[in-house]
């Protein structure tokens, strides 16, 4: 390395990066330093891995139970939609849904609204965004809803054991959820307005949306790609855990005179879980690890933020690399840490 | 005559039910049908919405009039069991249908109606349909990347040989199965390299790492012959001596040279791409990554801490860094490691980083099956006397990988679909090239047929390498 002239130190995080990030969650131009780029990029990678993961999961967990539906075109559709895009590359796909399908979109003159509000253009997704007034008391009307619901639940479980009767906890957090924040609006002074985009002329032939929240193709098309990818593995590990519960333990529970949803609920889904958790959390590591493709078509993530092109300009190799790889460890390892905490919560406690 | 009863359809008034269903469920997917294939729309008069819905509502009650148990018609009662169970089943069947019906005609239309492949210009595609003129005249692109046309017989000349040769075990006789194993796992992969190393790319035929590989597979071939008692021995001193012999007794300098024959022109890996190279690199990681795993997994169950240790590592750091940052540590970090004048090819060093990536991923599958094996095989084999390596060889191995085949074509698919990554570090397989191919200026907007070709090259390939792994695993299940 010496003879190569390459220094080595992490004193250049803190100088000026003068370089500039199309899309950012947090603020961020040129004269801030690497480690803010640093951080742009890492917001970046757990946004959309957070937004993968979500409609991953929600994808993953309806084909899953259609592949189980005695309806044979459901089974069926459902059966090709996993073959399908289970078996065509990842980043095939990414480029499909970024260069082909979101190219094909119309231009911002010629975009009809959906439900009046929503504008899908080939420049972006364009999305109202809401201007609060006291919005920290939103917030803490939300925490107290959550951990009036966690003193509910404690509540209900001691009932329940003491005295065998069971309290709806559903209906009762909903209502909690739904009320204190309506009673934020009310008495706290938290007052929201829409804010819907406008269609703005740049130029003669240039137009583009103003107000409301752009999401970049780019972020669209990745985040399209990795939950339609990684939902055709979660619907395959829900339906091995649904088949891996026996069938005597659904019979059981219907003799002793549990209603079908009860059965569902308190005995099929708490083992059904236990098989699907393990898997699944792989899944979403897999998925977070395969957002850096990200580079592949310029979302500014953490590979193509930091390891590209602040890479490119300081030269600093060894150093940027570590990082990033080290940033993805400890993403996979704070992940799987509370997947494992998660398993162990529900796994079999045997006296 | 039964009063009728429509909300609750029965077997007594069976023809009328089912003669108004079937005439209701008819008239709606004829409606359907009408509408995407003819365009014609038979229910404009009503309202908007309606006329919207009105398919939908007319299948629906037709569907809830046929719904009839135990009707004694065979095909009724199969339709009423496998799409008609009740009025939710009944509604999600007749959206998959018109879904089906409405889409095909757009699909059918783009790919082959108003799709064009005439010609060799774009000047050709005026449809509205698929230009496939674009992959006629990119194909060879596509297949060889930028290998100069005139060699590319020698892709072709050695994949169909490779294929062959793997495909000898099938027609092996009894008395030579028992080789099958030497040969897939010592002598096959080392002629693909040949193969690849003279033929595709015209290396000279002995250069400095040539004698290493000849030695070691003479030694592995003598040394199934060899007793084991002297196996410990024999594999450090006989490859040795045979390196030395080679190099220095039976080869000169001067016949090294006379050994780079020029017959064949040399082509660099940067010119190598597209399908082929896709073929190439996961043909060699998949060779490379198995037994890597396999002692991995072997590593991390040992007794000794430094080497579980190591192996747990290994396993855990490969595992949670994404493949394109250790393909991007290839490409930028990895030579400053090596000495000045060492230079390792391009695609060298991407076979070796996907190899130690996915590695890591069939460690640990294979450790689960491991794991599986009851405590009373471990007993029972070392009750006969069995070592460690004999244990695993004979024993344990066996079991556990027959267990894991599923998990273990998961992973070998993962790294097939891996392959597109290597565009990291300049190299252009399949899908890379498409990525140049949209770019010609000459050829502008066909990146939908592009990426369609070759999503349906991928799918055939991982689909039947899927199949394959389940014939496998029926293959080798055994009762327990």
């Amino acid at each position: 390395m010496e003879n190569r002239g390459i220094t080595f130190g992490y004193g250049f995080l803190s100088q000026e990066s003068s370089f500039d990030v199309q899309f950012s969650l947090i603020e961020y131009d040129g004269s801030h330093s690497y480690f803010r780029a640093y951080l742009v990029g890492l917001l970046n990678t757990i946004l959309v891995s957070v937004i993968g993961i979500i409609f991953a999961t929600i994808i993953g967990v309806v084909v899953g139970i259609a592949r189980l539906s005695n309806n044979y075109l459901i089974n069926k559709t459902a059966a090709v939609y996993v073959e399908f895009f289970r078996n065509i590359p990842l980043l095939l796909q990414i480029f499909f849904w970024y260069f082909a399908a979101l190219r094909a979109l119309p231009l911002p003159q010629d975009t009809e609204p959906m439900f009046g509000v929503f504008f899908l253009t080939i420049k972006g997704f364009f999305v109202p965004s809401f201007v609060w007034n006291n919005l920290d008391i939103f917030i803490y009307s939300l925490i107290a809803a959550i951990i009036s619901i966690i003193f509910v639940r404690i509540y209900a479980r001691k009932k329940q054991e003491n005295y065998g009767i069971q309290t709806p906890v559903l209906s009762i957090s909903i209502g909690l959820l739904l009320i204190l924040p309506i009673l934020s609006f009310l008495i706290g002074g938290v007052d929201a307005s829409v804010e819907i985009p406008v269609i703005k002329q740049l130029s003669q032939s240039g137009y583009t949306f103003e107000g409301g929240i752009k999401l970049p193709p780019e972020l669209i098309s990745l985040a399209l790609a990795l939950s339609l990818y990684t939902a055709t593995f979660i619907a395959e590990c829900v339906r091995a855990g649904v088949q891996g519960v026996s069938k005597g333990q659904k019979e059981a529970a219907a003799s002793i005179g549990l209603t079908p949803n009860q059965v569902l609920k308190l005995v099929v889904m708490p083992q059904a879980l236990r098989i699907i958790i393990p898997p699944t959390t792989n899944q979403y590591l897999n998925l977070t690890k395969n957002s850096s493709l990200a580079a592949a078509i310029a979302y500014p993530d953490l590979v193509l933020v930091f390891a590209g092109t602040a890479l490119m300009q300081t030269g600093r190799a060894i150093e940027i690399v570590s990082i990033t790889m080290l940033t993805y460890l400890s993403l996979s390892i704070s992940i799987s840490i509370f997947m494992n905490w998660y398993n162990k919560k529900i796994a079999i406690k045997e006296k | 005559m039964n009063k009728l009863n429509f909300l609750q359809p029965d077997k007594n008034n069976l023809n009328t039910y089912l003669y108004t269903g079937t005439i209701l469920v008819a008239l709606s997917i004829f409606i359907v049908f009408l509408n995407s294939f003819f365009n014609k729309d038979l229910i404009s008069f009503l309202p908007g919405t309606l006329s919207f819905f009105l398919p939908l509502i007319l299948g629906f009650i037709g569907l809830h009039l046929i719904r009839i148990d135990h009707s004694g018609l065979k095909f009724l009662d199969s339709i009423n069991k496998n799409i008609n169970t009740n009025n939710f089943n009944a509604f999600l069947s007749l959206l998959i249908v018109f879904v089906v019906i409405k889409s095909l005609p757009p699909l059918l239309s783009w790919f082959i109606l108003d799709a064009n492949i005439a010609g060799d210009t774009k000047d050709v595609c005026t449809g509205s349909g698929a230009c496939w003129t674009y992959i006629k005249i990119w194909f060879n692109r596509f297949m060889y990347g930028m290998y100069p046309n005139a060699e590319q017989w020698r892709i072709n000349l050695s994949f169909i040989a490779l294929a062959f040769l793997g495909t000898i075990g099938f027609f092996a006789t009894e008395k030579f199965k028992k080789y099958l194993t030497l040969y897939y796992v010592v002598v096959y992969p080392v002629i693909a390299f040949f193969f690849i190393f003279f033929f595709i790319s015209g290396g000279p035929i002995f250069f400095d790492f040539s004698y290493g590989i000849i030695a070691a597979v003479i030694s592995v071939i003598i040394g199934f012959f060899i007793p084991s008692k002297f196996k410990m021995y024999y594999f450090i001193i006989v490859p040795i001596t045979l390196y030395i012999l080679l190099k220095y007794v039976f080869f000169y300098e001067e016949l090294i040279e006379l050994g780079k024959l020029e017959a064949l022109e040399w082509v660099e890996t940067g010119a190598w791409g597209g399908l082929s190279l896709t073929f190439i690199v996961s043909f060699f990681c998949l060779i490379f990554c198995f037994p890597i795993g396999l002692f991995l997994s072997l590593g991390r169950r040992s007794d000794f801490p430094i080497i579980k240790y190591f192996s747990i590592g290994m396993i855990e750091f490969w595992r949670g860094v994404p493949l394109i940052t250790v393909l991007f540590m290839s490409s930028v970090m990895f030579p400053m490691f090596l000495p000045e004048d060492m230079f390792i090819d391009k695609l060298v060093r991407v076979i070796i980083a996907i190899s130690l990536f996915e590695a890591a991923y069939v460690a640990e599958v294979i450790r689960g099956g491991l794991q599986a094996l009851p405590r009373g095989q471990y007993d029972a084999a070392k009750s006969l006397g069995m070592g460690y390596w004999k244990m695993h060889i004979l024993v344990i191995l066996p079991q556990a990988l027959k267990l894991v085949i599923p998990g273990i074509a998961n992973t070998f698919l993962a790294l097939v679909k891996d392959t597109p990554l290597i565009f990291v570090v300049g190299l252009l397989e399949i899908v890379g090239m498409l990525n140049l191919a949209k770019t010609n200026p000459e050829w502008l907007g066909f990146a939908m047929e592009g990426y369609v070709f070759a999503s349906v090259l991928f799918f055939i390939i991982c689909y039947a390498m899927s199949k394959y792994s389940y014939n496998l695993e029926q293959k080798y299940k055994t009762e327990r």
